[in-house]
C-alpha cells in the first residue's frame, strides 16, 4: 500500500498552519462584519445581519468610505493603464540592446528597494520645493507608479523573453510597418500576459499605503481612510468595509481570469 | 457531383495563371564580396555567389557556418556589413524586406497563432492595402493550390505539421514574390513527411519557375532539391556546384567529410602527370600506400589530401593479387553494420590506426560476406580518387 512517510504529516500540518494564518484573520473579520446592529469590535458575535455592510455606504462621522473607494478605484485604473503603457514600451526598448540599458534597468528596479516611506517623503519635499499642491491624482499617482512600474516592467521583460521574434520578422517580411507589426501581431500575442500585469498594477495601487501616506494631499485613498478610521471608528462598519473590499478584489481576480481564458481560447480554437 | 467537377476545373486555370505570373517575373540573386560582422565576430566572410533566375539553390553547411545569416541578408532581416547584394539587377542592400520582392518562409513557419490560416495568408495582401475583393480572390486561389481550402478557418495550432508547412508556403507565395527564401522548411517534419514534402516543394518550384533559395544542414535534402548547392563552412563558401559535382568532385576536405562517407587520406605529392581532362597526382600516404588521384596541377612535395567514397571501393580477401599496384591498401574489418539496403563496414589500417568506411549493397555483401577481424584489401580506380587542394 501507499504508506505516507512521517514527513508528509509534518509538512501537511505546517501547511495547515500557514493557511490558518493566511485566512483565519480574514474569516474572523467576515464574521464580525455580519453582526446585528448592536455588534462591537470583538467576539462574541451579537446577532446576525447585513446592517454594517449597509452602514459602509453611509456618511461616517469622520469621513466617507464611498468617496475614498471611488478615488482608489480611479487611481488604480489610472495606474493600471500607465503602468501597462510604460512597461510595454520599456520592454520593447529593452529588446533592442541599447547603450546604458543595464544601468537603466538597475535604476528602475532600485525603486523597489528604496524604503517606501523615503520615496513618499521625497516626492512630498519635491512638490513643496516646486510649490505644487500634493493630491492623490498627481503626487499620489506618481508615488504609486514608482511602485507598480518596476514590477510591471520586470514581468513584461519576462514576457518578451519568451516571445519568438520570428513572428515580428514574418510580419515585416509580409510588408507590415512597425506600428502594424505591433498592433496586428505583437500586442494580440502578449495581451493575455498583460491582463496579469494590469491586475498586479491595480492591486498594488489599490492597497498601497506607505508611499501614498505623505503625498495624498487633502483627500485620502481607501487604505489611508481605513487606517484613519481604525483610531476613530469603533463600530463593525470597519470590518464590513474589509469584507466588501476583499470581495471587490476577488471579483477583479475573477474578471481578469475570465479575460485571460477568453484571450487564450481565441488563440487556439 | 457538380460542385466537385467545377472545383477541379477551376484549379488548373487558377494555377496556370499564377504559374505564368510567377515564372515571368522570376529573377536571379547576386552576392558580391558580401561580409557580415557582429562586432569583432565575422559571421559571413567575403562571399560571392550567383543564383540564376528560376533555379533551386541550397545553402548547405553545419550550424554556425553562416548559411542562415546569408539567407537573412538576402531577405533584408540582417544588415550587410560590406559588399553588394543584387536581386535581379537592383542593388537592394539598403531596402527593407518588403521592397525586395522576396518572401521568406521561416523555420517553424512563424504562423501567427492568433489568426486563422485564411487571415495568415491574407496578412501580406492586407499590409499592401489591396482591395478586399482581390484579397479574397488571391487567398482562396493560393489555398486551393496548396490544398488547404478546407482548413482556411482553422488556427495554426489545429493543423498538422505538413499543413502548417503548406500554410506558411501559401502565406509566402500569395504576395507573388520574385524570390522565395526558405529557412530549413522541412526540419520540423518527421522523416516520412519530410521526404514527401521535399518532392512537393521541388515540384512547386519547377511548376512556378520561381527562384528558391533554401538553407539546410541535410545533404540528402540539398541533393534531392537543388539545381545548385553552395557548401559553406566558417562563414565562407567551400564549393559551389550541382549535386553531382559536389558528390563526385568535392573541392575540400570539409566538403568531402560533410557530404558524407568519404575516406580521406593525407600525404605528400610525389608525382604530377597530365591526364586527358585533368592532372593525375601521386599522393604518398605514410604507412598506407601510394594513391593516384585526379585533380588540378599542384606542387611536388606539397602536403595534400585525397578522398575516396566508401561506396566506390572494392573489397577483396588479403593478400592483394599484385602488391605493386597503386590505389590499394590493407585493413582489418572492425565492425559490420547492416542498415537495410546498404551494409556499412568499419575497417582499420593496423600500421597507422587510420579508420575507414566501406559501403556495399547488402545484397552483394550477403552473397560474399567477410567476418569481423579478417584482413582485407581495398582498392579503387584513379577515377574515383579525388584530389583535395585544401
Amino acid at each position: 500500500m501507499n504508506k505516507r512517510p512521517l514527513s508528509f504529516y509534518f509538512l501537511a500540518a505546517f501547511f495547515g498552519l500557514f493557511v490558518l494564518f493566511l485566512y483565519g484573520p480574514m474569516i474572523a473579520i467576515f464574521m464580525l462584519s455580519l453582526q446585528g446592529p448592536d455588534g462591537t469590535l470583538t467576539f462574541p458575535m451579537r446577532g446576525f445581519s447585513f446592517y454594517w455592510l449597509g452602514q459602509v455606504f453611509q456618511e461616517q462621522r469622520v469621513g466617507s468610505f464611498v468617496e475614498a473607494f471611488q478615488r482608489s478605484l480611479i487611481l488604480g485604473i489610472g495606474v493600471l493603464l500607465l503602468s501597462l503603457i510604460v512597461s510595454v514600451m520599456a520592454g520593447l526598448a529593452f529588446r533592442a540592446r541599447f547603450r546604458g540599458a543595464t544601468f537603466l534597468f538597475y535604476l528602475t528596479i532600485s525603486s523597489l528597494i528604496v524604503p517606501s516611506v523615503l520615496v513618499s517623503l521625497g516626492i512630498g519635499i519635491a512638490f513643496q520645493v516646486l510649490g505644487l499642491e500634493t493630491n492623490w491624482f498627481s503626487s499620489g499617482l506618481g508615488a504609486h507608479l514608482t511602485w507598480t512600474v518596476p514590477f510591471a516592467f520586470l514581468i513584461v521583460l519576462g514576457v518578451f523573453n519568451r516571445f519568438n521574434p520570428s513572428y515580428e520578422e514574418a510580419a515585416r517580411d509580409l510588408g507590415a510597418n512597425d506600428t502594424k507589426t505591433f498592433w496586428e501581431v505583437v500586442f494580440p500575442l502578449i495581451a493575455p500576459s498583460l491582463i496579469g500585469v494590469g491586475l498586479l498594477s491595480f492591486t498594488l495601487s489599490y492597497d498601497e499605503f506607505t508611499r501614498t501616506s505623505l503625498v495624498s494631499g487633502q483627500d485620502n485613498t481607501l487604505p489611508l481612510e481605513v487606517f484613519g478610521m481604525t483610531t476613530n471608528v469603533t463600530s463593525p462598519a470597519l470590518y464590513a468595509l474589509g469584507t466588501l473590499t476583499t470581495l471587490f478584489s476577488f471579483t477583479m481576480i475573477v474578471i481578469a481570469f475570465i479575460g485571460f481564458q477568453m484571450f487564450s481560447k481565441r488563440q487556439q480554437q | 457531383m457538380n460542385s466537385s467537377v467545377s472545383a477541379s476545373e477551376a484549379q488548373p486555370t487558377a494555377t496556370a495563371k499564377l504559374q505564368q505570373e510567377l515564372a515571368s517575373q522570376a529573377v536571379g540573386v547576386t552576392l558580391r564580396a558580401v561580409t557580415k560582422k557582429y562586432g569583432s565576430f565575422t559571421a559571413v566572410e567575403n562571399i560571392s555567389l550567383d543564383i540564376p533566375a528560376g533555379s533551386y539553390t541550397c545553402l548547405l553547411g553545419p550550424s554556425g557556418c553562416g548559411k542562415t545569416t546569408t539567407l537573412r541578408m538576402i531577405a533584408g532581416h540582417e544588415d550587410i556589413t560590406s559588399g553588394e547584394l543584387l536581386i535581379g539587377d537592383r542593388r537592394v542592400n539598403d531596402l527593407p524586406p518588403t521592397q525586395r520582392n522576396t518572401a521568406m518562409m521561416f523555420q517553424n513557419y512563424a504562423l501567427f497563432p492568433h489568426k486563422t490560416v485564411w487571415e495568415n495568408v491574407e496578412f501580406g495582401l492586407k499590409m499592401r492595402n489591396l482591395p478586399k475583393a482581390e484579397r479574397i480572390q488571391r487567398v482562396d486561389e493560393i489555398l486551393e493550390i496548396v490544398g488547404l481550402t478546407k482548413f482556411a478557418q482553422r488556427k495554426p495550432a489545429k493543423l498538422s505539421g505538413g499543413q502548417q508547412q503548406r500554410a506558411a508556403l501559401a502565406r509566402a507565395l500569395v504576395t507573388r514574390p520574385q524570390v522565395l527564401l526558405l529557412d530549413e522548411p522541412l526540419s520540423a517534419l518527421d522523416e516520412n513527411l519530410r521526404v514527401r514534402t521535399r518532392s512537393e516543394l521541388r515540384k512547386l518550384q519547377k511548376q512556378f519557375g520561381m527562384t528558391f533559395i533554401q538553407v539546410t544542414h541535410g545533404q540528402d535534402e540539398a541533393f534531392a532539391l537543388s539545381d545548385q548547392i553552395v557548401v559553406m563552412d566558417h562563414g565562407r563558401i567551400d564549393q559551389i556546384g550541382t549535386p553531382e559535382q559536389i558528390f563526385q568532385m568535392p573541392a575540400s576536405r570539409f566538403v568531402a567529410r560533410f557530404v558524407g562517407d568519404n575516406n580521406i587520406f593525407v600525404g605528400k605529392i610525389s608525382d604530377v602527370l597530365q591526364g586527358n581532362q585533368y592532372a593525375i597526382l601521386r599522393l604518398d600516404v605514410d604507412g598506407i600506400g601510394s594513391f593516384l588521384c585526379r585533380g588540378q596541377a599542384a606542387d611536388l612535395g606539397m602536403t595534400a589530401a585525397c578522398c575516396v567514397r566508401s561506396d566506390s571501393m572494392t573489397m577483396t580477401p588479403y593478400p592483394p593479387t599484385d602488391p605493386t599496384l597503386p590505389n590499394q591498401l590493407t585493413a582489418r574489418v572492425v565492425a559490420i553494420e547492416f542498415t537495410g539496403y546498404v551494409t556499412r563496414v568499419s575497417l582499420m589500417v593496423e600500421a597507422t590506426g587510420a579508420e575507414l568506411t566501406y559501403k556495399v549493397r547488402s545484397h552483394d555483401w550477403i552473397a560474399n560476406p567477410v567476418q569481423e577481424g579478417q584482413l582485407v584489401t581495398l582498392s579503387w580506380t584513379t577515377e574515383n580518387c579525388v584530389f583535395l587542394s585544401h
